[in-house]
């Protein structure tokens, strides 16, 4: 190839979602993270000899959403099939899986690029498997462990068609992808806890053109930032080798988190023959499309659709109703707010500033929030409404976050409750009209901000407390006297 | 000592019981007595653990004491084919790779058993994963057929069959994949029932090729073998290829008592006729012919031209879904492990436990089912299996059911097909074809040979016609009148 030629990447992601179901795929077992290992197993998971897989149906109607939220076409009927490969985690020494016959396909993800610029790529099909367990190698240790814990739980594999041109596109895909199955209900999506897994395959090509050049699949990304460096590395490699005249190989390979770049792990030749196989343990199963209907009318309201809701029926600015629709706890947050009676823009800021910024301190998701919509609803109506100033507001809130109390509850307990009863208020303005008699007679001098400095003064003695209209009507009816 | 009508009725047995005229303990020391005396020649059992038996017999008095004698099977001893998974019993399918294995479950056929008051007597000896026809595929060692020590009881159920027949055991579980209970059931001289795929369920039965394997029961007569049809029939919920029925819907499918033969439509397949069945077997079944006419009964010839295809197509399915089926034997959660330097040769250590037979049809399905292969192998095996299916259910059209041999030939000596695996897989020809289709068939004696071998016949029957193929059955068993009690004692040596 001649050097002055210029390449372009082509890349194609295939993401693993785990279900948000509360058992596994095909049996009984409790489908949660972490835990000690092997305190989630059962007889069927861990394989023993004559178990037998029985599909579960909330798993079913979950990777149905999944299609239905990507807008495939979903199957009327549907198989497994078994994978067959040798390794300590996967109990079955297979992996029942979805081969030639996948439950959803061609699908698209719509997603943003720079300044909200909104992109789409095809979704080649979703299948329904089951996870792998979990193989540890302790250093030092002289045997392997194996956690069967994960082994089981379900998953969904959403292959991507090759129409990323950009390790950004490919980030920004996988973040709405996410995005779009969190606003779906189907999983929680956590890179960090694998819940969400993604490789990629890659291939470069002369700018333009139609062919694809031989793919390379990375593996092993275990962030959006790792995505970007993995895939990087890996149009550099490629294009590089291209440059120089040398034939790119088929072959997997894996990225090197701490060196930024990607190793061969297998070529094509020596890539296993998982030997496909119709699962004889499962049924066909049939989806009615009254299954379907149901599951499509309980489609929650996309990030799209939410994000144009607050923006123009709510007038939310862009900026507002791009950030709280981010994650549905955010936008669901803000919606309960809303039908507990606060301002949708009021709302909106109070969430944008204090919660996001304790949130943002916190390390914290609103999950994790130890108030509801309908307290942050009770402090705005208190600002709105006089009881508290706007300064005091804000601690309020701070309080209500830290402590997990009413906005009321905190407003006491911090004794930051306007005092407006004005015979509560009079003895503090007599007093400073008292103290203050050069004050008052540069007032009554006719110096105008003089009342601005006795304000000051009465606020002060009422620690910041008092009502400033008020305290104001009070001075301007004693001076004139 | 059992009187005799108890040792030649399981449903006598059980009535004895539940009335107090025999404790299930009696009941149950009449049988561990007899397998000490004659288990030694005819090596049924792999694992028998007296104390248990005795346990559960004497649960079962305590039962019948306090007034509740439910249950079907009460104190009836039953012996399990060793793939069938029983709680706190070894369970080997008389295999290296699981010895010492025991699971912390019982099969749901198990399960019912137990529900039904029935004794898990022992676990019987197999071909190894149920692969082979004679039981000479024991990973540890042969059964010999009771009426004559010299030859096998067949296979795979073998230890099975020749339980019931050397009256070790009053009924018996086999499991049948390509002919598994009725051929050791033809050979040993009791009744063996197939049933339809999907009405037994398969969980706790250890796979072998999963869209063929149906638990099936064994029994001096075929009253016995519907008594334990009744009890493990039925819908389970944890096998999901069980059909949604319960044995006492199929039951009523069935002609009242007395009115089987009459009118039935007999179809005699002209394939099952062939040069390859021994005299002796084709006259066991000409004997029944003749019966079944005298008692009412219309043969219909017919041609079934696709039984040739029946043992190609079975193989390939088989080792197929056996390759991967058996894929979990890999020493990592249960089961010995033989440790290697790596993982690759800890594998390999502990995979060659695996007998000779396992692993040649774990390379065949491996073979089958690789990529480059698949179309010609396994999708052409499925395709011909479909094909074969229409061939029953046209052959239904014109008959009730059909009759033949269950197998080529009474049973032969040990040794003397083990070292051709091609002769064994002939075995097959005739109980192939019904679980490729998914049908129900069983077998039943009919005859003798000169040298006082069993012969059987085999009735095969449309989809969930089981109810109907035992009351013909039945009625074929009281026009043969074959003396059906078990032996007094093993024969030969």
């Amino acid at each position: 190839m001649a050097p002055e030629i210029e390449l372009e990447p082509v890349i194609g992601l295939e993401v693993h979602c785990q279900l948000a179901t509360r058992t596994k795929l095909f049996c009984a077992c409790e489908a949660g993270f972490g835990g000690r290992a092997n305190s989630r197993i059962c007889a069927v998971c861990t394989a023993q000899p004559g178990t037998l897989p029985v599909l579960n149906q909330q798993a079913l109607d979950l990777a149905i959403t999944v299609g239905l939220a990507l807008g495939c076409t979903i199957r009327a009927r549907t198989k497994f099939d078994r994978k067959n490969y040798f390794y300590p985690d996967l109990p079955k020494g297979y992996q029942i899986s979805q081969f030639d016959e996948p439950l959803c396909e061609h699908g698209r993800v719509e997603f943003e690029i720079g300044k909200g610029e909104l992109r789409s790529a095809r979704v080649l099909r979703v299948h329904m498997e089951e996870d792998a367990g979990k193989a540890l190698h302790p250093e030092g240790a002289a045997s392997s462990l194996v956690d069967l814990n994960r082994a089981g739980v379900p998953l969904v594999e959403i292959v991507g068609m090759p129409d990323l041109a950009s390790p950004a596109e490919a980030s920004a895909y996988l973040q709405a992808l996410r995005r779009t199955l969190r606003f779906a209900g189907v999983s929680e999506c956590d890179m960090e806890k694998g819940s969400l897994r993604c490789d990629a395959n890659v291939s470069v090509r002369p700018r333009g053109g139609s062919k694809l050049g031989t793919k390379v699949e990375v593996k092993n990304m275990n962030s959006f930032r790792n995505v970007e460096r993995a895939l990087a590395f890996e149009i550099a490699r490629q294009t590089e080798q291209v440059r120089r005249g040398e034939p790119i190989v088929q072959e997997t390979r894996s990225f090197r988190d701490t060196e930024g770049t990607t190793v061969s792990m297998r070529r094509k030749e020596d890539a296993d023959d998982y030997r496909y196989f119709p699962d004889p343990d499962l049924p066909l199963f049939e989806i009615d499309e009254a299954r379907i209907e149901r599951l499509r009318a309980a489609l929650p309201e996309t990030w799209l659709a939410r994000r144009a809701r607050f923006a123009h029926e709510w007038g939310l600015s862009e900026y507002d109703a791009r950030v709280l629709t981010e994650e549905p706890a955010a936008a669901r947050f803000l919606e309960g707010a809303v039908a507990a009676g606060l301002a949708p823009k009021a709302a909106a800021n109070w969430i944008q500033g204090e919660v996001l910024a304790w949130l943002g301190e916190t390390r914290g998701g609103f999950d994790a929030l130890r108030i509801g919509p309908a307290d942050l609803a009770e402090l705005g109506r208190m600002a709105e409404g006089g009881e508290l100033s706007n300064q005091a507001a804000k601690k309020v809130l701070r309080r209500m976050l830290e402590e997990g109390v009413g906005a009321r509850a905190a407003a006491q307990a911090l004794d930051l409750l306007q005092i407006r009863d004005s015979g509560a208020l009079a003895a503090a303005v007599d007093e400073v009209l008292q103290q203050e008699a050069k004050i008052v007679a540069d007032y009554r001098g006719g110096k105008e901000a003089a009342l601005n400095a006795l304000l000051g003064r009465v606020m002060r003695a009422t620690k910041g407390k008092g009502d400033p209209g008020v305290i104001k009507s009070l001075l301007v009816a004693r001076l004139s006297g | 000592m059992l009187a005799a009508e108890l040792v030649r009725s399981a449903r006598a047995l059980a009535q004895a019981v539940r009335t107090r005229r025999v404790a299930a303990r009696a009941v149950a020391d009449h049988y561990l007595d007899r397998i000490a005396r004659h288990d030694g020649a005819v090596k049924a059992f792999l694992h028998v653990d007296p104390a248990d038996v005795r346990r559960q017999a004497d649960e079962i008095d305590r039962r019948v004491a306090g007034g509740d004698a439910e249950g079907a099977l009460l104190g009836v001893p039953v012996a399990i084919k060793d793939n069938l998974c029983t709680r706190g019993l070894p369970t080997t399918c008389a295999s290296r790779i699981l010895d010492g294995y025991v699971p912390p479950y019982d099969a749901t056929v198990v399960e019912r058993i137990r529900a039904a008051g029935g004794v898990v007597l022992g676990k019987t000896n197999l071909d190894e994963f149920a692969m082979g026809a004679s039981t000479e595929n024991s990973g540890f060692f042969p059964t010999r057929n009771p009426h004559d020590l010299a030859r096998v009881p067949g296979g795979s159920s073998g230890g099975s069959a020749a339980a019931v027949a050397a009256g070790l055991a009053p009924l018996a579980l086999g499991s049948d994949t390509g002919g598994s209970v009725r051929q050791p059931g033809a050979l040993c001289g009791v009744v063996g029932l197939r049933p339809t795929y999907g009405v037994v369920s398969r969980y706790g039965l250890v796979a072998f090729a999963s869209s063929l394997d149906q638990v099936g029961p064994l029994a001096l007569n075929v009253d016995d073998c519907e008594l334990l049809t009744g009890v493990i029939a039925g819908h389970d919920p944890r096998d999901s290829t069980s059909r949604p029925v319960r044995w006492s819907e199929l039951a009523r499918a069935a002609p009242p008592a007395g009115s089987a033969l009459p009118g039935l439509r007999v179809g005699i397949p002209a394939e099952y006729r062939s040069e390859g069945v021994d005299r002796e077997v084709r006259s066991g079944v000409e004997r029944c012919e003749k019966l079944l006419v005298e008692a009412g009964a219309r043969l219909v010839p017919l041609s079934l031209p696709l039984t040739q295809y029946a043992i190609p197509t079975y193989y390939l399915v088989v080792t197929s879904e056996a390759s991967s089926n058996l894929a979990r034997f890999d020493g990592v959660r249960y089961g010995p492990r033989d440790a290697g330097r790596d993982l690759a040769a800890t594998y390999a250590a502990t995979r060659a436990r695996f007998g000779d037979e396992v692993k040649r049809r774990i390379v065949l399905g491996t073979f089958a089912l690789s990529s480059g292969y698949y179309d010609a192998y396994y999708k052409k095996a499925l395709q011909v299996r479909q094909c074969i299916g229409r061939e029953f259910e046209q052959a239904f059209r014109q008959c009730d059911l059909l009759l033949g041999p269950t197998a080529p030939t009474a049973a032969f000596p040990l040794g003397e097909k083990s070292s051709d695996p091609v002769q064994m897989y002939l075995c097959d020809v005739f109980t192939a074809p019904a679980p490729l289709a998914g049908l129900p068939a069983l077998s039943i004696p009919c005859g003798r040979t000169a040298a006082g071998l069993p012969v059987g016949a085999q009735l095969q029957g449309p989809a969930a016609a089981d109810a109907r193929l035992l009351a013909v059955a039945r009625e074929l068993e009281a026009r043969l009148a074959l003396d059906l009690a078990p032996l007094e004692a093993p024969r030969g040596s």
